[in-house]
């Protein structure tokens, strides 16, 4: 799950980790009511989407006046700001976090990642902040800090002076470094996060150390246990038909593409469209019913992809094991005959009841093409395509 | 021969009475699964069927001499599970449950660490050895006993799929292991390869990987320096897009690492039989099986 940045900042503020003064607003008259709670100009107004490269997209603008912030802001909300996380069609920007300019004396990176391959917690701090930390990594390795925690005995003192002193800091910031290292590890751990990155955290001519950016993901198999996280959640951020899929507990993706398809489990889902795509068609979605699917969530699902107005035809593809193909079958008609079929649906199902399943969709009257294995499911989709 | 279970294997199912639990006790017993205890806290002195449960696996253990564990805990508990089943001494842990949380399995393998048990998953079907042992929810019919293919996998029901073709071959199986979606897990590609190649009776490999992380370039080095029989692989998420979560959570592409491409690549370089059509495993594989089954 991923949140906003002023939403991240709220957090921060919770854990005591140091952020700039500043609010959220979501029209040009809260820019100016916040920005004069901030003593004084500039001051900086940033687009809130759900997306990284905001600056270089014109989504983070100084603003020196009052009308300025007028100005800035009107121009900022309401615009579609493109950046190469958004992908072309771009982000409807709704809000924008005002906050105060900062005399900025260095800019540092700083995060705390779970690392899949070590299974630890991962420091990495690095002196070149405020730059894309990939390209960083690819290109100067050695401009990287990286301090391996072990989750179950913690962070220590010593992992937070090995980063500390490692980024180089003057002696004043090494304590606030020490101390704001605890807190975002604490933060890190008490919310389940995946990523808690800050890109710059910046070094001020005061020497004082303050977020300057804020971005935190989290790890949706632990959101059961942090129910309040769910007051983040932005519907504005999400495709609607993602959204009406995950209130079936559906897996489900909508993808450019022209073949919907239907699979159950993720690594035969993904198969399923690498196989639409040799055919020589495109995937309309990634949907993954699961392995304990009921025939409601079946209806659900096949409801979703037929409502996708660029779906061409559809690729139903099960492996029965868990999910019998009979339960998939009487779930397939159910959904065709509440919604009727406007496309060609080939239906490759095999394993668990499968001759039940099959009697079932040919005693339904529906126009539905059975395949026989996948390689006759692939030539039939892109005989209904014309690929 | 096999690897990691066989006919002598004796089973303690976690979560036994709960309705996967119960479900799929009775599908390991009916193959003919050693399934010797269950372990559901409160529970104990009832039985599943003629399967004796205990409140705790540890009891379940002194009493029964069970060595392997099936568990089917619900994810809020399933980390406890794992780790109870180390403390009492089991030597191999398969863990079905989907969605445990990723700082709890991180916790889990640190764990893991200073013990000598083996964890298979989580969020994967198991582990059958055919005519044997079945230790975990894949469809028994599939499957075809004797070898000479060893399988190893990241996810469900594309096992199923690349068993089924294999069979469909006429082409049987030593052992077919799923190793689990979860970015963090217990048993990786590499200790399986090693114990294939081990295995006298495991003639060739088939490895079925998918997009995120770098569990197949690995092995797929691995391969190269230390696997001399054959090995197909083949990787599922070309089209994956970057970024979005794909169902399981560890199948994910962050930047410029875990693509297909980048695996399939990876493969390649190593040697190994990439298959590029699904669709086609089967026949590939009697191409590069070719007498040894």
């Amino acid at each position: 799950m991923k949140i906003h940045e002023y939403q991240a900042k709220t957090l921060f503020e919770r854990f005591g980790v140091p952020i700039p003064k500043g609010a959220v607003a979501f029209s040009v008259e809260e820019a100016q009511k916040v920005a004069a709670t901030l003593g004084g100009f500039p001051v900086v107004v940033k687009a809130q989407i759900h997306a990284g490269g905001r600056g270089k997209g014109g989504g983070v603008q100084l603003a020196r006046s009052m009308d300025e912030v007028a100005s800035v802001a009107g121009r900022i909300l309401g615009m579609t700001l493109v950046t190469h996380q958004t992908g072309p069609q771009g982000r409807l920007v709704k809000k924008v976090l005002v906050e105060q300019g900062l005399n900025i004396a260095k800019e540092l990176y700083l995060s705390i990642i779970a690392d899949r391959a070590s299974a630890q917690i991962v420091i990495m701090a690095s002196e070149a902040g405020g730059m894309d930390i990939e390209a960083v990594a690819e290109q100067t390795p050695e401009k990287i800090i990286k301090v391996y925690i072990n989750p179950l005995t913690g962070i220590q003192s010593y992992h937070c002076l090995q980063a500390a002193y490692g980024l180089k800091l003057p002696d004043a910031a090494i304590k606030p470094m020490t101390q704001m290292l605890n807190n975002l590890y604490k933060l890190f751990v008490s919310y389940d996060a995946s990523l808690v990155e800050i890109n710059p955290l910046v070094l001020t001519a005061e020497q004082t150390l303050l977020a300057l950016d804020a971005k935190i993901n989290f790890d949706d198999n632990a959101l059961f246990r942090h129910k309040d996280l769910a007051d983040f959640r932005d519907l504005d951020e999400e495709d609607p038909l993602e959204i009406e899929a995950s209130k079936f507990n559906l897996n489900y993706i909508n993808l450019d593409g022209n073949v919907g398809n239907m699979v159950n489990g993720a690594g035969l889902a993904m198969a399923t469209m690498d196989i639409i795509k040799l055919a020589g068609a495109r995937p309309a979605n990634f949907l993954d019913v699961g392995g304990g699917a009921n025939a409601e969530m079946v209806e659900n699902g096949f409801r979703i992809i037929l409502s996708d107005p660029n779906v061409k035809g559809i690729l139903i593809n099960i492996f029965g094991g868990i999910l019998r193909c009979d339960v998939l079958a009487e779930g397939v008609v159910k959904a065709a005959q509440k919604t009727g079929i406007k496309v060609p649906v080939v239906v490759r199902m095999e394993g668990t009841n499968v001759e039940q399943g099959r009697k079932i969709l040919a005693d339904s009257g529906l126009n539905l093409t059975g395949a026989v294995d996948l390689k006759d499911a692939a030539k039939k989709v892109a005989q209904i395509v014309g690929a | 021969m096999s690897i990691f279970v066989n006919k002598d294997t004796k089973v303690v199912v976690q979560g036994i009475t709960g309705k996967e639990g119960q479900f799929h006790t009775r599908q390991c017993v009916a193959y003919g699964t050693q399934v010797v205890a269950g372990v559901t806290p409160g529970k104990g002195g009832q039985k599943m069927d003629e399967v004796p449960v205990f409140h705790t696996v540890a009891e379940a253990k002194s009493a029964t001499g069970a060595d392997c564990s099936l568990i089917f805990v619900p994810p809020p508990f399933a980390a406890a599970a794992i780790m109870e089943a180390v403390d009492a001494g089991i030597e191999l842990i398969v863990a079905i449950t989907e969605g445990i949380p990723v700082l709890d399995m991180m916790k889990v393998k640190n764990y893991l660490k200073s013990s000598r048990t083996r964890l298979i998953g989580p969020n994967c079907p198991g582990i059958i050895t055919p005519g044997e042992c079945k230790v975990g929810i894949m469809p028994a019919p599939i499957h075809k006993p004797g070898g000479p293919i060893g399988v190893v996998s990241r996810s469900g029901t594309l096992t199923y799929e690349v068993v089924h073709q294999l069979t469909g071959q006429n082409i049987g199986q030593t052992t077919c292991i799923g190793i689990g979606g979860d970015p963090v897990n217990g048993t990786n590609f590499i200790d399986c390869l090693s114990a294939f190649q081990a295995d006298p009776q495991t003639k060739g490999i088939v490895m079925v990987g998918e997009i995120g992380g770098g569990a197949e370039e690995e092995a797929a080095a691995y391969i190269a320096k230390n696997v001399t029989k054959p090995v197909i692989g083949f990787i599922a998420g070309l089209t994956a897009p970057p970024g979005r979560r794909m169902g399981h959570a560890g199948a994910i592409i962050s930047g410029k690492s875990g693509t297909a491409q980048g695996k399939i690549d990876a493969m390649g370089a190593a040697g190994i039989h990439v298959c590029k059509d699904l669709g086609r495993l089967g026949e590939l594989s009697k191409e590069v099986f070719k007498g040894l089954y």
